[in-house]
């Protein structure tokens, strides 16, 4: 697949929606009652491609749904799961919520802070990984939870942070 | 690697559940995998559902699940059975959507979580005998984006389902069409709010929407509408197999609530868990199953049941765990889950982290919420800091106050003002701390209006 491989710049130019993407869309849009109910899952289309929404891909996806571009717009913005930055290849969310907060939260932050060089909202100069912070993981019988990608862990002890992140590459 | 994947377990072996007395938990494995089809149905799997589909009516359902009480386990505690048959339905009027909300984000709540990755096909069976209830043509699992493993068990489940004939058209030879899609979301806590939920369903900001119209009347696209919790779902089974009486028992003398509940605790216990037990257990049990207090420090504080509900003491923990009981003390049994807070952690702080996560997590939609929030949390950091000033307690009151029920659009800031307005009632002391100034010396030489 070459355009899976499609790099885009930093600030999202040379975003043109890819073909398979677009008729990906299509198909959800026909599945709802109105084309607006596609708009969530037509960003993360875009998004499993690129790994974020550059700003030229909202006007490509009203297009498509045939709705006007500040509907999707709303939309991209609302959700903390839809980027609309460049993130790194690995995207970690952090659990800030109650029981982790109670359970040392404050110091594996810290420790993921020092080991990434980077704070929340930001991703390693070398964009392997972008830190954010995300509502209760729903893991708090091990918090601090975090996740990184699609995989869950708990507890997660500052010492546990290194040996963690190795297995991201 | 010493860190392990998180995967989630009942605290509860085999021996201990049984069908007739853990509707929601005996048919879990030991080893925490999921349950598939072929196993479900082994475990008296789609019974309910059958029995329903061939010898009752929707009103049969709706009666029986009235009887029974079953309390809505999302946390409102809303009849299901009332909101059942508050559905518009009958001739002339187009057969909507059933929504289940496993948009599970609620601070300190994790047991949705276990049904859906564990028992993906009690639910399919619950929303089965929901949507024949409610006349439903099609129903939606809003799931949390960040769950997974779930969305791997319920997608797979929802396949099995459909290629035994449970789910699609004439489920069963019933005459009955109904199917289900899973949608998964993009993030926000604003989305387990009913109205939100379908907002975000029909692919729009998760702004809430003014009630009436109730969904029942008109919720997604114009459509009758019944959004119910995972674990609520999870209870029609065994309520419409073994009959309301039976459902009632099961709390025997505990509580006047029916049923069992996933109750569970995390914080500072020694083994925090999750436990299937009758609707009214006592804390108390509760802090026993979960080994006491960590490293033998005392109990401070706990939250019943989420970060939307407020603080309790330790003498609360002999109550009845149920929605009135909770509810006369000024609280919200809200999740059941409970989140223990021992007497080095400082109450304040956690209320300026509960603040930060409801500020953040506001749509913005309403005043009081997007800008009171901020508001609160900014108090609470300069009183952290022990810069607060003199008025600051009482401003917190008024915010509080203001946050309450009725003053906004939606639950949302409501529910964050319950651990703010509850942690000023018990632990003012904490508050009244991080005051910098004695009343006297503060704004002693004030800049006067307009002078600036």
């Amino acid at each position: 697949m070459t355009e899976t491989a499609r790099q885009i710049a930093s600030d999202g130019e040379g975003f043109t929606l890819a073909d398979e993407d677009r008729h990906a869309i299509a198909h959800e849009r026909d599945h709802y009652e109105q084309p607006q109910a596609a708009c969530i899952e037509a960003l993360k289309i875009v998004q499993r491609r690129h790994g974020w929404v550059p700003d030229a891909a909202i006007p490509a996806i009203a297009e498509v749904l045939g709705i006007g571009p500040a509907s999707v717009e709303g939309v991209a913005t609302f959700y903390s799961l839809i980027f609309r930055q460049p993130v790194g290849r690995h995207v970690i969310l952090v659990c800030d919520s109650s029981s982790c907060f109670l359970n040392d939260y404050d110091e594996l932050l810290e420790a993921l802070s020092a080991r990434l060089g980077i704070g929340l909202g930001q991703t390693t100069e070398d964009g392997r990984f972008t830190l954010l912070p995300v509502c209760c993981l729903g893991a708090c019988d091990r918090g601090p939870a975090l996740m990184v990608d699609d995989d869950t862990y708990g507890p997660v002890a500052p010492d546990d942070v290194a040996d963690l992140l190795e297995g991201y590459a | 690697m010493s860190v392990s994947r998180y995967h989630c377990q009942l605290r509860q072996s085999a021996a201990e559940r049984r069908a007739e007395t853990h509707p929601l938990t005996w048919r879990l494995r030991e080893d925490g995998a999921v349950v598939g089809l072929d196993e479900y149905l082994d475990k008296d799997g789609y019974a309910a559902a059958r029995e329903v589909l061939d010898h009752q009516s929707s009103d049969d359902v709706i009666a029986t699940m009235k009887e029974a009480n079953v309390r809505g386990r999302g946390g409102a505690g809303f009849s299901a059975g009332m909101k059942w048959s508050l559905t518009m339905k009958g001739e002339g009027i187009p057969r909507g959507y059933l929504v289940c909300n496993a948009d599970e984000m609620e601070p300190g709540t994790f047991k949705d979580r276990l049904l859906l990755e564990q028992l993906p096909h009690l639910l399919i069976e619950g929303m089965i005998i929901g949507g024949y209830a409610n006349h439903s043509r099609f129903g939606y699992i809003f799931l949390r984006g960040e769950y997974v493993e779930a969305a791997r068990a319920l997608t797979r489940a929802i396949e099995e389902a459909r290629a035994a004939g449970w789910l699609g058209n004439d489920i069963a030879g019933s005459g009955y069409d109904f199917d289900i899609a899973l949608h998964t979301g993009a993030g926000r806590y604003i989305c387990g709010e009913e109205t939100a939920l379908i907002s975000s369903l029909e692919g729009n900001r998760a702004n809430p929407r003014a009630k009436p119209p109730f969904p029942g009347q008109s919720g997604a696209w114009g459509k009758p509408t019944v959004v119910n919790n995972v674990e609520t779902f999870c209870n029609a089974p065994a309520v419409m197999r073994h009959g309301a009486a039976w459902y009632q028992a099961l709390s025997g003398e505990l509580s006047n609530d029916g049923g069992t509940k996933l109750y569970g605790v995390s914080g500072k216990v020694a083994k925090p868990g999750l436990w299937e037990l009758p609707i009214g257990t006592r804390g108390s049990e509760l802090l026993e199953r979960a080994g006491g207090m960590r490293d033998g420090r005392a109990l401070k504080t706990w939250l019943p049941g989420g970060g939307s509900t407020g603080f309790l003491l330790p003498e609360h923990l002999d109550e009845a765990l149920d929605f009135d009981t909770i509810g006369k003390l000024g609280s919200r049994m809200g999740t059941g889950l409970l989140t223990v807070i021992n007497e080095d952690q400082s109450v304040l702080s956690l209320v300026r982290n509960l603040e930060q996560f409801f500020a953040r997590e506001s749509c913005g939609w309403c005043t009081p919420c997007r800008d009171g929030l901020p508001w609160t949390v900014k108090i609470l950091q300069s009183l952290e800091r022990g810069e607060g000033e003199r008025g600051d307690l009482e401003m917190l009151d008024k915010l509080g106050s203001d946050l309450g029920p009725g003053k906004t659009f939606c639950a949302h800031a409501p529910g964050a003002a319950m651990p703010l307005q509850s942690a000023l009632k018990y632990f003012r002391d904490e508050f009244e701390r991080g005051v910098a100034h004695p009343p006297s010396n503060a704004h002693a030489d004030p800049i006067p209006v307009g002078a600036v």
